[in-house]
């Protein structure tokens, strides 16, 4: 069989990809800066917490983790409005499940940033005379934020990669950009030959700005 | 909960070929994977480069493009796949690049002293692996090893977009039928979780059984 190649429609149609590739990264922006409020809340709630709060986080954690996240997307935008009466956009509902997705991993990831900060720089901090509320906020935080920046990029990455799936609820990014194209065109080895190296070369970009990044605020130690 | 019930029997269905895609998927991913690992780790640099770019290529796509590059482009080659086997042809590629990856993380924890010792007594390079390396890298090896083989069972439920009926496609094939979104998708989350968590306890049972064993 004889099939030839012919990029022509992938170039008409390219600004669905572009806007996609741009809404992907807003979707996976919009994910990881919600799940870094959810996972750090989390985080020190559970940090000084009794046995129930822990539970509770505990069961969320385990939960989320252990679902596909293919089925929480459904879940919450078929299944949640269907009892809650209401509804809601299918963006806006993407954009929480990746969320609530993203909080689950991180917080681990700052519960084990908030382990790792060496005890005498709290003590050192409670010898200079700074109130609970400013060890926290200038030693602590700043801290724990050095030791858990390769992990919450590489949760970014991940959570970049998991925007196609917002593709089932026809939310219009890449992915969606990418079936759009195929279904209208039938040039389906020409959308997926430029899909795919886009979401490498975009995943390898970010890679290497958040290595740069990891430099940049790298604990120098002599 | 009469939908539930009524509905088991069919998700059940659903659920063997998840579960025998996640089986098929977890063996070739481990054959492979750790081939490609030793590769990775010992190849000379013809075996070595090719594998480290598949591995990075592949885990750096999406698995759900992968899924869609298979299914699409695989007849093209002259391959004519059913969609089972286009599906699991693309989750045992992504799944070997994972457990490659971790092979190589468990085989490189092995001092170079071990090595050293296996040629000094004549063991040739497969016996190395066999009767030093391996024995010793297991412990490092099996914890994040059954972790990739959560994400294939994670992975599997994005079979059900390329039209195989497994444990997720049941589940919608139920509410296609009943309009009852909620307790479907709660009874599959329970299912899917049920399955998940038992590996994850397995794999933290492990961690915590090796954990004591220092050099």
């Amino acid at each position: 069989m004889q099939y030839h190649l012919n990029y022509n429609f992938i170039w008409k149609y390219f600004d669905r990809l572009a806007w996609g590739l741009a809404l992907s990264l807003e979707l996976a922006t919009i994910g990881i800066l919600i799940g870094c409020i959810i996972g750090l809340a989390l985080a020190v709630l559970s940090h000084g917490a009794g046995r129930p709060v822990r539970f509770v986080v505990g069961a969320y954690v385990e939960f989320i983790r252990n679902v596909p996240l293919l089925l929480l997307v459904y879940l919450v935008f078929y299944g949640i409005p269907s009892v809650g009466g209401f509804a809601y956009d299918a963006t806006t509902s993407f954009t929480m499940t990746l969320a609530v997705y993203a909080g689950a991993y991180l917080v681990e990831v700052f519960r084990a940033g908030l382990d790792a900060i060496p005890k005498g720089l709290i003590d050192a901090g409670r010898a200079i005379g700074l109130t609970p509320a400013q060890r926290v906020l200038h030693v602590q935080l700043p801290t724990m934020f050095r030791i858990v920046l390769p992990s919450l990029g590489n949760a970014f990455i991940s959570l970049f990669k998991d925007t196609s799936l917002a593709t089932v609820l026809a939310v219009p990014e890449l992915m969606y950009g990418a079936n759009w194209i195929y279904t209208n065109t039938f040039r389906i080895v020409e959308v997926w030959t430029v899909v795919a190296p886009m979401y490498l070369v975009t995943g390898f970009i970010l890679l290497g700005c958040l290595r740069l990044l990891e430099r940049r605020f790298a604990i120098r130690r002599r | 909960m009469n939908v539930m019930l009524n509905s088991l029997p069919f998700l059940m269905q659903g659920l063997l070929v998840t579960l025998r895609v996640s089986g098929i998927v977890v063996a070739a991913a481990l054959v492979l994977g750790v081939l490609f690992g030793v590769g990775l780790s010992f190849g000379p640099r013809w075996v070595a480069w090719p594998l480290r770019i598949y591995s990075d290529l592949i885990r750096g796509l999406p698995l759900l493009v992968l899924i869609f590059c298979v299914y699409y482009m695989l007849p093209l080659t002259g391959l004519n796949v059913t969609s089972f086997w286009a599906a699991v042809a693309a989750l045992a590629a992504f799944q070997s690049a994972h457990v490659a990856e971790v092979t190589r993380g468990a085989v490189q924890s092995i001092p170079p002293g071990q090595h050293e010792a296996g040629k000094s007594i004549g063991l040739t390079f497969s016996q190395r692996m066999i009767y030093v390396v391996f024995p010793q890298a297991l412990r490092r090896f099996l914890p994040p090893w059954i972790n990739t083989v959560v994400s294939t069972v994670q992975g599997s439920a994005l079979v059900s977009l390329v039209g195989i009926v497994d444990l997720m496609l049941a589940i919608q094939q139920v509410i296609g039928r009943t309009f009852k979104p909620m307790p479907m998708y709660i009874l599959g989350a329970l299912i899917y979780f049920v399955i998940n968590y038992a590996l994850s306890l397995m794999s933290r049972m492990l961690e915590a059984r090796f954990a004591y064993v220092r050099e």
